[in-house]
């Protein structure tokens, strides 16, 4: 099902088939080039398969930008060690719904992005990781893997090519922290959500301590297309080193919010004016947060950028899972901080300290000062608390929770010296939050 | 402990879907699992999981501590979830919540004295363009206006 309308501006790749009839059944999936990359994959070696990855210039979507090809290329091929395909679908990065729009109308394309990869790495078994309140994905992602056993495009001898390849979902019950990739191998291993000590990697040691690959859903579904016409064509639909097309989410104080597949590089204004509609109620642009919570925040001034990995990198924030918030003119930043705040700390998993003691000091701060119940000295401690999680963490969830904490305090430091003094939050009175 | 048909039918599949010595990674989906049809996660059915899978009693414990979506007392019948992060908020979500408190006399976390219905403010729940969002037990609500909000409640309140 789709939830919002398409825009004409949109280059369909990976949402090809989404508004299609039946479009999760393997009927529909066939009948459009279906598991025509697997079949072409299967008549390359695994050497030339990840070449043609790497020259689609596809990076991970999940958020960090790691270029796909090359992570394959970890992969240890010759190890006596079964391995493993992981897809990474915990997707629960505030500003984010995308990966969910793909397992539910394109489910097909998802196993055979899984399957080339076990065809580059030697892998014959793949898992895919769902958060727990995406519980109707598993049931529509068990019934495309059924099908596809019947039809012969998993199990054994798949459509007589002699490889073999399983599908197994695994739930998540409930946790931010098991989108980090060793925690989520923690969590496939029946324990915990806490990080590992890396390295090793996941692509030495992963799931059951095995060589494993391990994407986003957006990444995996990007590779059938890839295979099928080309990484250079993938690669011409982006900027240089940032291949392709990507699934954003513009949320917040937008027009026509919704989940719309743009080639790489767009730029963010015309995103918001032309795609999003502009922003609701005749309102001005105060902020944008570019790839979901855990990226610094961009003021208006600042939003006439290219959206891929490198022009976001140079404007000092990420392009992370493609989650675009919309801020307007009357958003109180102190109370958007906030909030972001809340969530992190509720999202620690506690494996160690400078995130745990870090987030939970921010959320008090952060609560107390937009109360009005701040000190002038306040605004600078948090950016201190904040600057020193900075690297020290396990894992990136102490720098998600402080970067955006840092760009705030820096960016709009007018909107929190406001609230000194015992004031209320000046924003409240303009029942801007008031509902649609 | 006798489950449905379903439920085994999933734990069969679970118990399969493991390299070998490797039964632990299926603790988590049929705690859930287990869950979806008892109400709660009781000692019967960690007596049963643990004679399943051969885990110890301490590693589900480890887990039922860390798990959001993990209860070993019942919810209500209706779980009303209200999403009041950043894109829920910016459009209005923390409103629906306090509508929530109100109408319903609960606080977070809590269950109404007849056991139909339950409130909780959650996080992100993956909702964001579709915004404010409400998960009631599984299901979606996407865009979901006061009035709505209010039609939902009423709703739930006649399948009792």
């Amino acid at each position: 099902m789709l939830y919002n309308k398409p825009d004409p501006q949109e280059v369909k790749v990976l949402t090809r088939r989404f508004g299609l009839e039946n479009s999760a059944s393997i009927d529909t999936y066939l009948a459009t080039d279906g598991y025509q990359g697997f079949l072409k994959a299967r008549e390359m070696t695994p050497d030339d398969i990840i070449t043609e990855v790497k020259t689609s210039n596809l990076r991970g979507r999940g958020g960090a930008g790691f270029p796909t090809g090359m992570k394959w290329g970890f992969v240890p091929r010759t190890s006596p060690k079964p391995k493993y395909i992981v897809v990474n679908g915990d997707e629960s990065e505030p500003g984010t719904c995308k990966d969910r729009l793909l397992i539910e109308n394109d489910p097909h394309q998802l196993l055979e992005g899984m399957m080339i990869a076990g065809l580059a790495v030697d892998a014959h078994a793949g898992y895919v990781y769902i958060r727990g309140e995406y519980r109707y994905l598993i049931d529509i992602l068990d019934k495309a893997i059924a099908e596809a056993y019947s039809r012969g495009w998993l199990g054994k001898n798949i459509q007589g090519t002699g490889f073999d390849f399983d599908v197994y979902t695994q739930t998540g019950a409930g946790a931010y922290e098991c989108g980090e990739e060793s925690a989520l191998l923690e969590s496939l291993e029946g324990k915990r959500g806490v990080p590992r000590i890396r390295p090793p990697f996941p692509a030495v040691s992963g799931a059951f301590q095995c060589p494993t690959v391990l994407n986003n859903v957006e990444t995996y579904s990007a590779v059938p297309s890839i295979l099928r016409d080309g990484g250079a064509a993938f690669a011409s639909l982006g900027t240089p080193r940032n291949g392709g097309t990507r699934l954003f989410c513009l949320s917040g104080h937008i027009n026509r919010p919704g989940v719309y597949e743009l080639p790489m590089g767009f730029n963010l204004l015309r995103m918001i004016e032309e795609v999003g509609g502009g922003v609701w109620r005749g309102k001005k642009l105060k902020a944008v947060i570019p790839g979901g919570s855990s990226c610094p925040v961009l003021t208006a001034d600042e939003c006439d950028l290219a959206m891929d990995y490198d022009t976001l990198a140079k404007a000092k924030t990420m392009l992370g899972s493609g989650g675009v918030v919309v801020m307007d003119e009357d958003t109180c930043m102190v109370k958007a901080a906030m909030r972001i705040m809340r969530f992190y700390a509720h999202e620690s998993c506690g494996w160690c300290i400078p995130c745990r003691e870090g987030t939970a000091w921010l959320r008090k701060l952060l609560i107390r000062f937009h109360d009005g119940g701040g000190a002038r000295s306040d605004i600078d401690l948090i950016g201190d608390v904040a600057r020193n999680m900075l690297g020290r963490t396990f894992c990136p969830l102490g720098d998600a929770a402080a970067m955006p904490t840092i760009s705030f305090v820096e960016k709009f430091r007018g909107e929190f010296e406001a609230h000194l003094a015992g004031r209320p939050c000046p924003h409240e009175h303009a029942d801007h939050l008031a509902l649609v | 402990m006798t489950f449905s048909p379903e439920l085994e039918a999933k734990f069969d599949k679970l118990m399969k879907s493991y390299p070998p010595g490797r039964l632990r990674s299926a603790l988590v989906p049929m705690l859930l699992f287990g869950q979806d049809e008892l109400g709660s996660i009781t000692p019967e059915l960690i007596d049963e999981i643990v004679n399943r899978i051969g885990v110890t009693r301490l590693q589900v414990q480890e887990v039922l501590s860390y798990y959001s979506m993990l209860h070993t007392k019942p919810l209500g019948r209706h779980h009303v979830q209200v999403c009041t992060n950043i894109s829920c908020l910016l459009r209005g979500g923390d409103k629906l919540w306090d509508h929530v408190c109100e109408r319903t006399g609960l606080k977070n976390k809590e269950v109404s004295a007849d056991g139909q219905v339950s409130i909780e403010e959650v996080e992100c729940i993956g909702a964001c363009s579709w915004a404010p969002a409400v998960q009631v037990n599984y299901d979606f609500h996407h865009n979901v206006t006061r009035e709505e909000l209010d039609r939902l409640l009423d709703g739930l309140e006649k399948k009792q």
